[in-house]
């Protein structure tokens, strides 16, 4: 039997109908429609389908989508302002902080949730900081390279 | 795949025990879920209910008092991570949750899921061990509490009976020159133990004599574990680094590991004679400083 299922997702509000079983990240690219989340492990290792949930960084694979219910959630695609890229993605161009891109928006979603609790992070609290995520490539130099950058204030919020 | 379920969603403890004595063994309590989730998907566990206490807002708590903490079950490690409260004064416990998992995991996932799901490699439960916890579990027929060890009983199993919910740990407050470590050896960081130990020494006044000891072990056996024969190598003396040797050679004899692909039985025996000793030094330093 389906659920009704209210939430925000990147300030958009939905109302959807859900299995019990349905995680978040089915109810995000299936339902929602935003497949920047990835699905990559399914089982809570790689961190690629990370999204804010409330303000907190969760792997939306190991969330039942009816917890969410009348929650907040931010994706990847909700780090723009306009067309404007969120100083982290910003900064994850200029470092080449990526190389097959998949492990990306958890990255970045992992990294924005960091600054936000903590702006000036060390170089050991980034690490601890993208400790949940796996890049196979791997590019995890860059990535700290990226938001190394960020904290020293080379990225400005956009306007 | 995970098989469809019926999820019901009360908004009280009350509420959730009703639901509980009422679909019994069909029905799996849910919090957190990341443990149950991932059981679910390879598809070990299917049940037909499911009990949702996520929304149990009155089991979500840190209180702080003269007796020592009291923890909600629904509690996340995240929250028990950065509690400046747990932090000052059961500082293992902080140290123990920066290491289980990622933070993502830590964020929804909750201590009382973690401990009633009786992994033997978990990281609170050694933790909780060393700590003398005390749980409390509700039921139709109210309630009744135990030490953490009593409530491992096997493997993936714990000690609640039917229609009963963990909902609250006690931590004693610590006695005066107590030290309380945790470390577990692992491959990557924040994955699973091969062999964790926890260890709490508390010394008398001025003589430096161990007057207490517990040591808990993790990975070694269907449950975490307390070396009781390894403390009784060390309660009572002046510990010296003789002793410990003998602690860990001690508490090798009480595990029963088994081999995986992370590491064989000879080499968690060989852990646990290193680690048990290196470990209750540790806590022998912390327990002079405090």
């Amino acid at each position: 039997m389906k659920k009704e299922l209210k939430l925000k997702v990147n300030g958009q509000p939905y109302e959807l109908f859900v299995k019990p079983k349905t995680l978040l990240v089915e109810v995000l690219r299936d339902l929602v429609g935003l497949t920047g989340t990835k699905r990559g492990c399914s089982s809570s290792s790689c961190g690629a389908c990370t999204v804010m949930l409330n303000g907190m960084s969760v792997k939306s694979c190991s969330v039942l989508a009816l917890q969410a219910n009348g929650a907040e959630v931010v994706t990847v695609e909700g780090l723009a302002k306009g067309n404007e890229l969120s100083p982290l993605q910003r900064a994850f161009l200029d470092h080449g902080s990526y190389q097959c891109g998949f492990c990306t928006p958890g990255m970045l979603m992992s990294t924005t949730a960091l600054l936000t609790e903590n702006p000036k992070p060390t170089k050991l609290e980034i690490k601890e900081g993208i400790d949940g995520n796996i890049c196979r490539c791997t590019g995890y130099n860059s990535i700290v390279r990226a938001v190394t950058a960020v904290v020293k204030g080379e990225y400005k919020e956009a306007k | 795949m995970i098989k469809d379920f019926e999820r019901f969603a009360p908004k009280t403890l009350k509420e959730a025990l009703v639901l509980l004595a009422k679909y019994g063994d069909d029905c799996k309590v849910i919090c957190g879920g990341q443990s149950l989730l991932i059981l679910m998907r390879q598809g070990l566990v299917s049940p037909k209910y499911i009990v949702d206490i996520k929304g149990i807002s009155e089991l979500s708590y840190i209180k702080d008092g003269k007796d020592g903490v009291k923890i909600g079950a629904t509690t996340t490690h995240r929250a028990i991570e950065k509690s400046p409260v747990i932090k000052k004064k059961y500082p293992v416990l902080a140290e123990m949750e920066t290491r289980l998992a990622s933070i993502q995991t830590r964020n929804w996932g909750t201590i009382g899921g973690n401990v009633c799901h009786g992994d033997p490699a978990g990281d609170p439960v050694p933790v909780l061990m060393a700590l003398n916890a005390t749980l409390t579990v509700a039921g139709a027929k109210g309630t009744r509490s135990m030490p953490v060890d009593k409530f491992c009983l096997d493997y993936f199993e714990v000690d609640l009976r039917d229609g009963e919910l963990l909902t609250e740990i006690t931590i004693p407050a610590p006695l005066p020159r107590t030290g309380t470590v945790y470390t577990k050896f692992n491959v990557i960081e924040s994955d699973l133990a091969t062999v964790s130990v926890a260890a709490s020494v508390t010394l008398g006044a001025g003589d430096g004599v161990c007057q207490d000891v517990r040591i808990a072990l993790g990975a070694v056996a269907p449950t975490a574990i307390r070396a009781r024969k390894a403390e009784k190598v060390l309660k009572g003396k002046k510990i010296t680094d003789a002793l410990l040797k003998e602690a860990g050679e001690v508490a090798a004899t009480e595990t029963e590991p088994i081999s995986d692909i992370y590491a064989s039985e000879e080499y968690r025996l060989e852990l646990v004679k290193v680690l048990v000793p290196r470990m209750t030094k540790e806590a022998l330093a912390r327990a002079k400083k405090a």
